[in-house]
């Protein structure tokens, strides 16, 4: 007798937990030929304002962990990923409807994508900051410190690569993160919550939110308690009004982009505060 | 192996009346660490400011004529003579011949071995107690360097005293200091201004050389003026003169702060004398503009502020002489000391 | 005779060869304005020093096309070291004409001319010598290999610091490679125009810095401007919120320096005589017009008293008046509206139950003055303690430990500035770091260089002004992949 399938739950991914969407919604996820694959929950905007209160609550000990430990929890992640190839590799295939060897290729690139950002965490102030030779008996030095927490809407096209090219980055300087996963293709997105819920990445530090970027991401830009917005997947929204609500509140924010961004430690340094220290130096 | 002992110092009125009865080393010690610290860019930023003020015109009269009522005019090399003092003391008494009211300064300064010189030659002028005239101030306690024995110092002092000094400039032990024996030091203050006595049972005014170019750092230098004052000394004064950095200008602001926080403590006032290294008039115009912003206007008089100084006096007349003539002056109408 | 009664020490205007009307700058000539001239005045006096030329939205649109030309003819196919040496010649002019500049700026702004003379004039020569180097340097700059410019840059800056905040916008841009139009403030125009026949001196070619007068519809008409590759401005708040909405979606780059409400924290172990000077200097220099301000005192609650009443103390010696006396060390508040504002929210200080202190003053009749103030008994929930004031008042709250002292500090939407003071090196620097703010200065306050990054977290503002992050804001990054997008966007 051959095994009868038992179908995954796509929940939410908040606070280091997986809840489905408070407003008991949920949507379809097809195939690319348009067969049922799973029910997906569709986030609220109270959804949307309990991420932001459990991203908000991760910053101060996601921030304080010094950039070693950043970057062997964020290698992890890939170890935990590359761990779970086939599933990923499964899940791509049928949502996006490629190949299998496409599937691997996206696979493959988000590991990697990952590592290269992990090696970021302990580096990027070397590189970001630095000391300044002012004339005067003063010790002075720059340096590059998180944000806070990032809002992003996740490339709309991609699985599990859009996605990863936009939470890395913003993790690695200890930034806490809201994503709109993909609408279309949200199950890689909370596959990838399982992973981070196995791995040693404190709740709240990602959170995932599945559905509608249209009805969602107005309620993350005018939040006053993110300090940045990134536009990533937005091209296809009315994304204008998104940075008009975003500027109530002074938010950083970064315009869509066609297609993935290759990885770059711009994509790190966006998300970052640069602080100046001044102390007076002396002898006597 | 014996452990540490608390011994008792000499008592000091000023020290039992703000730390206890239990007045020794320890509790000594832990009052003068406990004081808070001074930042040095801060303390020099400040001074520097104080510095661009712009005294110029009635300002400026002001402040030259001021200036000369405040100096202890000085000699202290190993070949002074009677001839020497004599000449200095003429200077002090007629600062300015080609100009009669030119103020006098406020006391001469000599080694103690030449007191008698100076009172004989300032006769009349010599202030002995009255509240005119100009004193006759000794530097003791083995000048400049402070290297002997106690005794040895006391002596010194009761010498100047009895030759007819006013007033008293004592040098501390800059080594018991820099090796933490606070209280051997407060102790030698004691016995100089003991030794400071006479017989009719007033004292000479007790200046306290606290030597800051050899303190060096900013927070020796406010630990050693509370230590000067709490046992007993009526000024304190930065340098001897013979060691650089002599007084400058943070050194200066940082002991009137001393100062005045001892002014808000207690009601009493405490004398400052910045000493060696002050030629010019701009430089000496510093120091009371400082003086007066930090203290208040009040301790610009010659019981609680002196510039210690010898080639300061003709810069200042050269000013005075500008101002008065409107043309600029030279070295030949100004007299040697 | 009191001796603290200083002789007036006046600064002479002797040196200025001001002009009766000052034409725009564009073009590398002065032109006639558009708009309807307006005056500029002393605000120590109220009178008249010159009358200035108004760009309406044609003007802009001149200025803007000489820059765009300038651009694409001439600034951008030079090489970067003769860039830098047009911004070294700018520097040795500004150096060579120091004091006349000084005299303009407090003459124009009410500022001392001690602080002129020592601080904002110093600084702009060193501003234009630091980035002159820098113009054949960029690929040092830390943004990938043969980072671009961006073209033209539209600036728009506020009367505190009229050519220091001139400097920190026109030096990083040029040497960037960008051309500029650059609004000075309304009420101090005089030095951006007496800075623009430096320009002409140091034969800068015409078109490549482009300087317009005007009020808020000038400003606005040149940020949204079509043909403006970037925008930065200094100034409010709210204004910057409002640049930020119209620029949204435009493409262009962005960089905004707003307010700040900079908590000043004392601890029981600071260098007390220091941190009174650093509390001093916070609040009371420049008038207080400093958006870096240390507004809020937060002194440990054990050493309130002592604080309180050492900082009366010293603020009995600071001297109100004449901008042009070298001994004066608060001047004239900017302009009347100024004044209002800052009249208002004092009096809302008192009417919610705070103390107010001045030290006795007299203030000149003529002219918009105010006497430095503090108000103790001020809680974190009075409008003193959360609203800017921009003006000489300090609002002073308490603290119990260090990490009630940072909570305070950074509860605030503002986030440029912040002081510590403290004896112990592991506090500070542990302070330092949870700090939300974007300068930290220990033992120290208001100190400014080129070489090291100014600006703010939250609403303060984004983006840096000096040192190598002061370039980031006008060059693109070879390493920056992304294209922009047109696709469902609106404008």
């Amino acid at each position: 007798m051959s095994h009868l399938t038992v179908p995954k739950t796509f929940k939410l991914y908040i606070g280091g937990k997986f809840p489905r969407s408070e407003s008991g919604r949920v949507y379809e996820v097809v195939t690319a030929k348009g067969d049922f694959l799973a029910n997906a929950a569709k986030a609220s905007r109270k959804d949307a304002r309990d991420a932001v209160v459990a991203a908000r609550s991760a910053v101060a000990g996601w921030s304080s962990a010094t950039g070693y430990n950043r970057g062997q929890v964020l290698y992890r992640i890939a170890e935990l990923l590359e761990g779970r190839r086939a599933q990923f590799v499964d899940e791509i295939r049928r949502s996006e409807g490629v190949s299998e060897s496409a599937a691997s290729v996206q696979v493959d690139a988000a590991i990697d994508v990952w590592v290269w950002y992990a090696g970021w965490a302990d580096k990027y102030v070397q590189v970001a900051g630095n000391g300044n030779p002012v004339s005067g008996p003063y010790f002075n030095v720059s340096t590059p410190e998180a944000t806070g927490v990032v809002a992003i809407i996740a490339p709309q096209e991609s699985s599990l690569l859009g996605l990863v090219s936009v939470v890395a980055p913003a993790l690695v300087s200890g930034n806490t993160v809201v994503v709109i996963a993909s609408e279309a293709s949200p199950l890689s997105a909370i596959s990838l919550g399982e992973v981070l819920a196995t791995s040693d990445v404190p709740g709240g530090v990602v959170n995932i939110l599945t559905g509608s970027a249209a009805e969602i991401a107005p309620w993350l830009a005018s939040h006053a308690d993110v300090n940045a917005l990134d536009l990533a997947g937005a091209g296809d929204l009315d994304w204008v009004d998104l940075q008009i609500a975003a500027a109530e509140t002074l938010k950083r924010v970064l315009p869509p982009e066609v297609g993935i961004a290759a990885p770059s430690v711009e994509r790190v340094t966006f998300f970052t505060e640069t602080k100046t220290v001044w102390h007076t130096k002396g002898l006597i | 192996m014996t452990a540490t002992k608390n011994n008792a110092l000499a008592p000091a009125e000023r020290a039992v009346e703000l730390i206890g009865g239990d007045l020794t080393e320890k509790s000594l010690r832990l009052h003068l660490e406990g004081l808070p610290g001074v930042d040095a860019v801060g303390l020099e930023a400040r001074a520097a400011a104080l510095g661009t003020r712009s005294i110029k015109t009635t300002s400026k009269a002001w402040a030259l004529d001021k200036i000369i009522g405040l100096i202890d005019l000085t000699t202290l090399e190993g070949a002074d003579t009677p001839g020497k003092v004599r000449s200095l003391v003429a200077k002090a008494m007629t600062p300015d011949p080609g100009d009669l009211s030119t103020p006098r300064v406020a006391a001469v300064c000599v080694y103690g071995d030449m007191v008698a010189d100076a009172v004989a030659a300032l006769g009349s002028s010599h202030s002995a107690g009255r509240d005119d005239g100009i004193n006759v101030a000794a530097v003791a306690t083995a000048f400049p360097s402070g290297r002997a024995s106690l005794e040895v110092k006391l002596a010194d002092t009761t010498d100047a005293v009895s030759a007819g000094a006013d007033e008293i400039d004592m040098v501390i032990d800059r080594g018991a200091f820099l090796a933490g024996h606070y209280g051997r030091v407060f102790d030698q203050i004691v016995a100089v201004k003991e030794a400071c006595r006479r017989d009719d049972g007033t004292y000479a005014h007790l200046k306290v050389i606290l030597e800051t170019g050899e303190l060096t750092t900013y927070d020796n230098v406010r630990r050693a003026s509370w230590l000067a004052i709490l046992a007993g000394g009526d000024f304190i004064k930065t340098s001897t003169g013979k060691v650089a950095p002599a007084a400058t200008l943070p050194v200066t602001l940082l002991m009137l702060q001393v100062v005045g926080d001892w002014h808000r403590l207690t009601g009493e006032k405490i004398g400052v004398k910045p000493a060696g290294g002050i030629r010019t008039s701009k430089d000496a115009i510093k120091y009371l503009v400082t003086v007066a912003e930090t203290v208040g206007e009040e301790w610009l008089q010659p019981h609680l502020f002196r510039f210690g100084a010898s080639s300061l006096l003709n810069d200042v007349l050269l000013q005075r002489q500008k101002l008065s003539t409107g043309r600029y002056s030279g070295p030949d109408y100004v007299t040697m000391d | 005779m009191s001796f603290l009664d200083y002789a007036p020490a006046p600064e002479s205007t002797a040196i200025l060869n001001l002009r009766e009307n000052y034409g725009l700058f564009i073009g590398g000539e002065f032109v006639e304005g558009h708009g309807t001239p307006f005056s500029t005045i002393s605000p120590a006096t109220e009178k008249h020093i010159a009358q200035i030329a108004n760009a309406d939205a044609s003007d802009v649109d001149a200025a803007v096309a000489a820059a765009r030309r300038a651009y694409d003819r001439t600034w951008s196919r030079m090489s970067g070291s003769d860039r830098g040496k047009y911004l070294f010649r700018i520097a040795r002019l500004v150096q060579e004409r120091a004091r006349e500049l000084a005299v303009a700026e407090s003459l124009d702004n009410g500022k001392p001319i001690k602080e002129s003379r020592d601080v904002d004039i110093p600084l702009v020569a060193a501003w234009f010598f630091y980035y002159a180097g820098w113009a054949d340097k960029l690929d040092y700059a830390g943004l990938g290999p043969a980072p671009r410019s961006l073209g033209v840059a539209a600036q728009v800056i506020p009367w505190n610091f009229p050519l220091l905040m001139l400097a920190w916008k026109i030096a990083p841009a040029l040497a960037a490679g960008n051309t500029v139009v650059i609004k000075p403030a309304e009420t101090t125009p005089l030095t951006a125009l007496i800075f623009a026949e430096i320009l002409q001196q140091a034969d800068l070619p015409p078109g490549v810095v482009n300087i317009i007068t005007g009020a808020g519809d000038t400003g606005q008409a040149l940020v949204n401007h079509t043909d403006v590759n970037k925008v930065a401005f200094t100034g409010s708040t709210a204004v910057g919120r409002a640049i930020a909405r119209s620029t949204a979606g435009s493409g262009k780059k962005l960089t905004l320096e707003l307010g700040g409400k900079a908590a000043n924290i004392v601890f029981d172990d600071a260098p007390i005589d220091q941190a009174i000077e650093g509390i001093v200097n916070g609040i009371f220099f420049n008038q207080g017009h400093v958006c870096c301000a240390g507004s809020r005192l937060l002194v440990q609650e054990n050493i309130h008293d002592e604080v309180v009443s050492r900082l009366k103390a010293r603020m009995s010696t600071l001297r109100v008046g004449d901008p042009l006396d070298k001994n004066t060390d608060v001047g004239a508040i900017n302009s009347r509206a100024q004044l209002d504002r800052i009249r208002e929210l004092s009096n809302a200080g008192v009417d919610e139950g705070a103390e107010r202190w001045s030290p006795a003053c007299t203030l000149p009749d003529a002219g918009f003055w105010f006497a430095p103030t503090i108000f103790t008994g001020v809680s974190t929930s009075h409008r003193i303690a959360r609203d800017e004031i921009f003006g000489p008042v300090l609002s002073i709250l308490t603290f119990r430990t260090p990490a009630e002292a940072i909570a305070k500090a950074n509860n605030t939407p503002y986030g440029l500035s912040a002081g510590i003071w403290s004896d112990k090196g592991s506090r500070i620097l542990g302070v330092a770091d949870k700090l939300r703010a974007g300068v930290v200065w220990a033992n120290t306050f208001n100190q400014f260089d080129p070489s090291s990054p100014f600006g703010g977290y939250k609403e303060s503002g984004y983006g840096r002004e000096g040192g190598r992050h002061g370039l980031a804001a006008y060059l693109e990054s070879r390493g920056w992949a992304a294209p922009a997008v047109t696709k469902g966007a609106r404008k």
